[in-house]
């Protein structure tokens, strides 16, 4: 049986010259991407903005769209959201958040059963008071700044910090450009916004390490190569893996997408935006091409390690 | 890398086998669960999401937590100086203290040493921090009583810890199965019942203080005439719950209160056939009661919830027997929670309900459907396409996967840990990871043939230059799920989970099993090519 092979064996891109054309495109889309920022804004879920949400489904048929607004506008609950979901009679009702403290929420789903009635099924309620939702939200900013403090000072120790720092620039950029992805496309960001904005950091990490790993062991191993060539010779030797492991997460999000069912489905969109694109071509074009100006060289590791510089050096050249 | 002891060996498939069967009691049906010896009867919890349920999260008020206790000070205050029959005037609660202005100027010595003993030590007498939860200050003749924020800190845990114990007592009256009370923070305690179809009825049982009181009906004057001028001292006005309310000009002077019940039942009222609840109280009660109905034998007193007048009835005659019923035009569920909520006691503090989460149990059993369809697609595909890359070699990173899932799963039941939709799609996930650190292998493994290394040489090789990086990798994901552990709730908290074993179980694999496993085929064919 002949095996597949994506990627052929000695592949040799110039990565690192690419930077002229990759690092222009990376500032022009961070910078659409922050104006959508601050231009559309995030669609924030209840979670995080407070309100009532809820998932009804009428049994065979018998959802009437216009009957449902005009029921729930003769609550005059304020800006209410009301939207039809697949096919199978299901509406999901939001309610944004009342003044009157955290009774008033309460009081919301008791409103909106008692017009809907009980014949139709009532299949999710949420109800976030605004105490809460404010709470969530800084945990949410917080937990996302602990974890990229807590991942720069594990890279700071185990590497050096020209490649904390390329790998932190890398990572903002993917934050940047998953949340101008959320804005242009108004995805629902809740906390498991959150979960996916942290596991594509996770993600995106993970693969600029795995080069960041060969670029410090091929630094220990040729002393004399001039860094651009080095550093293209890493990315190409990964280049067979970082595709491999990329096309089989894409398979596993893309299930996710496809047959994960709703409640998830804006964080699987989420991830496989940030993972797959985002993720991969910063880890290959931005974070690599980042240590040059960063001036790593080969002296950024000898100077630390004069005597053990390479401990399996003797095993490679024996 | 590729030598392993024959012990060695056997232990590892040990861990791996023993691990992953760990998932069978979450599998089995339940009498054959029940069957098992109890260090095996751990199963994996369905979150809420999957099996629908109500996430209810309550707080306590801080702000109400200090009424009460300037309430209380007051009140001690006053007893203080009555006893010690010291002259004062204009006692009362101003902002967050109590002032009093003692009348005569050589009182005020002994009254500030005497006001100063309310001030109480922070977690009992045997506290060893000395801090006091009242500060008693004074200027001139006037005294301050204030309480200290560390105290009104120290009372809010404490009306969490009492809430907690009554909540339990009440939800244990719904007869569902597996509720989960625990505290959350210092002011919030976290409710979830699993599989309610309507929570409303759970969040009026969580939402009432059911504080009950029997007092007298003033009937010196109407309740209007208190409404329009001012009602006389020691009295209040009080509604009734009808529609429209009904205004009772009640005492404040309590003849008996709710924590002299000693039972609460739902019946019906003989003669009209109505819901009724009948209680019985305590013999404390029981006296009081006795004693306050002889003396007002033709007056209306009123039995108060929660400052609603349920009813004022006319006492006809002393109630002696210790034992009354309430009839308040009830629905027979409305008895019922009333008579659930008088045994059950009255909560130290109002709670607020801040945040609600139900899920319907329809929608649950369509998520399950969902995330095991999606696991299955996702895994078949990756399966297919990692074998078609790797041929043999694939086969082995398929099969350590497969267990690898099995390890998370027999991990998550042995922590008794809740599986979550999140909770699956980091499963899903962690068969991505799983499969890059295979990758990350056979890749060097073939980069390290290509240099020229002998088959066996550059197998070697591969792992152990591989390794480091999955190491290091891994590490870092693994920072990332842990601060979404740390800072994440429900469901998120159930995606780190299973996202946080999974890249332990990762490592684990690729570091035992798979290199076991290659080193056996490695020792059986003993190639000559790497076949990859």
């Amino acid at each position: 049986m002949r095996l597949l092979r994506i990627v052929p064996d000695d592949t040799n891109f110039d990565f690192i010259r690419f930077r002229r054309i990759s690092f222009p495109i990376s500032a022009l889309l961070s910078i659409v991407a922050l104006t959508a920022f601050l231009t559309l804004g995030l669609n924030f879920g209840i979670d995080f903005k407070g309100g009532t949400l809820l998932e009804v489904r009428y049994p065979n048929n018998s959802l009437n769209m216009a009957d449902v607004r005009s029921k729930l506008e003769a609550l005059d609950l304020g800006e209410v959201q009301i939207q039809e979901i697949g096919n199978d009679g299901e509406v999901l009702i939001r309610v944004a958040e009342q003044p009157g403290g955290e009774q008033a929420q309460q009081a919301v789903v008791g409103k909106v059963r008692g017009t809907l009635g009980d014949t139709v099924e009532y299949r999710r309620v949420e109800v976030v008071g605004p105490r809460v939702s404010q709470e969530l939200l800084s945990y949410g900013i917080v937990g996302l700044m602990l974890a990229v403090f807590c991942i720069l000072v594990y890279l700071w120790f185990r590497f050096e910090w020209q490649f904390a720092l390329g790998a932190s620039i890398a990572n903002f950029h993917d934050i940047v450009l998953t949340i101008g992805f959320m804005a242009i496309f108004q995805i629902d960001f809740d906390l498991t916004s959150v979960a996916a904005l942290l596991t594509i950091l996770g993600y995106s990490l993970n693969d600029t390490i795995v080069i960041y790993d060969r670029i410090r062991e091929m630094l220990r191993r040729y002393k004399k190569m001039p860094t651009e060539e080095l550093l293209n010779h890493s990315i190409n030797s990964t280049l067979s893996r970082s595709v491999i492991t990329h096309v089989t997460v894409t398979l596993a999000l893309l299930a996710l997408v496809l047959f994960g069912g709703r409640a998830i489905h804006s964080f699987s969109v989420t991830m496989l935006f940030g993972v797959v694109l985002v993720g991969t071509y910063t880890s290959i074009f931005i974070a690599s091409p980042l240590l040059i100006y960063l001036g790593v060289t080969t002296r950024t590791l000898v100077e630390k390690e004069p005597k053990t510089a390479n401990p399996r050096a003797e095993r490679i050249a024996p | 890398m590729l030598y392993f002891s024959k012990w060695k060996a056997i232990a590892i498939l040990a861990a791996c086998a023993i691990i992953g069967l760990m998932i069978v009691p979450s599998l089995i049906p339940s009498a054959a669960y029940d069957a098992l010896p109890s260090f095996l009867q751990r199963k994996i919890v369905l979150g809420l999401d999957l099996q629908g349920g109500s996430y209810i999260v309550l707080q306590v008020d801080q702000s109400e937590v200090r009424k009460a206790r300037l309430e209380q000070l007051r009140d001690d205050a006053r007893r203080v100086l009555r006893d010690d029959r010291i002259g004062y005037s204009g006692l009362g609660i101003q902002g967050d203290s109590v002032q009093v202005r003692i009348r005569e100027g050589q009182d005020a010595d002994g009254a500030y040493t005497k006001l100063r003993a309310l001030a109480q030590p922070i977690g009992g007498a045997l506290s060893a921090t000395g801090q006091l939860d009242t500060d008693v200050s004074r200027d001139g003749n006037v005294i301050t009583i204030t309480p200290t924020s560390t105290g009104i800190q120290a009372r809010t845990i404490q009306a969490v810890s009492q809430s907690i114990e009554i909540i339990r007592k009440r939800i244990d009256q719904l007869g569902t199965t597996e509720p989960s009370i625990q505290r959350q923070g210092s002011d919030r305690i976290q409710v979830q019942v699993p599989g309610l179809q309507d929570p409303s009825r759970l969040k009026a049982l969580l939402g009432q203080t059911a504080k009950l009181s029997f007092r007298l009906v003033d009937n010196t004057m109407s309740a209007q005439q208190a409404l329009q001028g001012r009602p006389p001292a020691g009295t209040q006005v009080l509604y009734s719950d009808a529609n429209p309310p009904v205004p009772y000009l009640i005492e404040d002077r309590v003849l008996v209160a709710g924590e002299d019940l000693t039972d609460a039942q739902p019946s019906f009222d003989p003669q009209t056939r109505e819901p009724v609840v009948t209680f019985r109280f305590n013999t404390n009660g029981a006296r009081r009661f006795a004693e306050a109905t002889q003396a007002n034998v033709g007056r209306p007193f009123a039995i108060i919830l929660d400052n609603k007048v349920i009813s004022a009835p006319v006492i006809r005659e002393p109630i002696l027997g210790g034992s009354g019923q309430i009839s308040g035009s009830f629905s027979v569920q409305e008895a019922n929670d009333l008579a659930i909520l008088l045994r059950a006691g009255a909560l130290p503090v109002p709670l607020q309900v801040v945040e609600e989460r139900t899920v319907g149990p329809g929608l649950g059993a369509d998520s399950i459907r969902a995330g095991i369809i999606a696991s299955i697609v996702g895994a078949t595909a990756v399966a297919v396409f990692m074998v078609a890359t790797y041929g043999v070699f694939g086969i082995v990173a398929v099969f350590a996967v497969a267990i690898n899932v099995a390890m998370i799963m027999g991990l998550l039941a042995m922590l008794g840990a809740t599986l979550t939709l999140p909770g699956i799609a980091g499963v899903v996930l962690t068969v991505g990871i799983a499969v890059d650190s295979n990758v990350l292998i056979y890749e060097r493994i073939r980069e390290e043939a290509r240099a020229g290394r002998s088959a066996i040489s550059a197998i070697d090789a591969g792992f152990s230059r591989a390794l480091a990086t999955i190491l290091d990798s891994n590490i870092t994901t693994f920072i990332a799920a842990a601060v979404l552990f740390y800072v994440g709730s429900g469901p998120v908290r159930g995606f780190a989970i299973t996202f946080g074993i999974g890249i332990m179980t990762t490592v684990f694999t690729a570091f035992t099993l798979t290199r076991l496993m290659v080193a056996m085929w490695v020792r059986w064919r003993r190639p000559q090519h790497v076949p990859i």
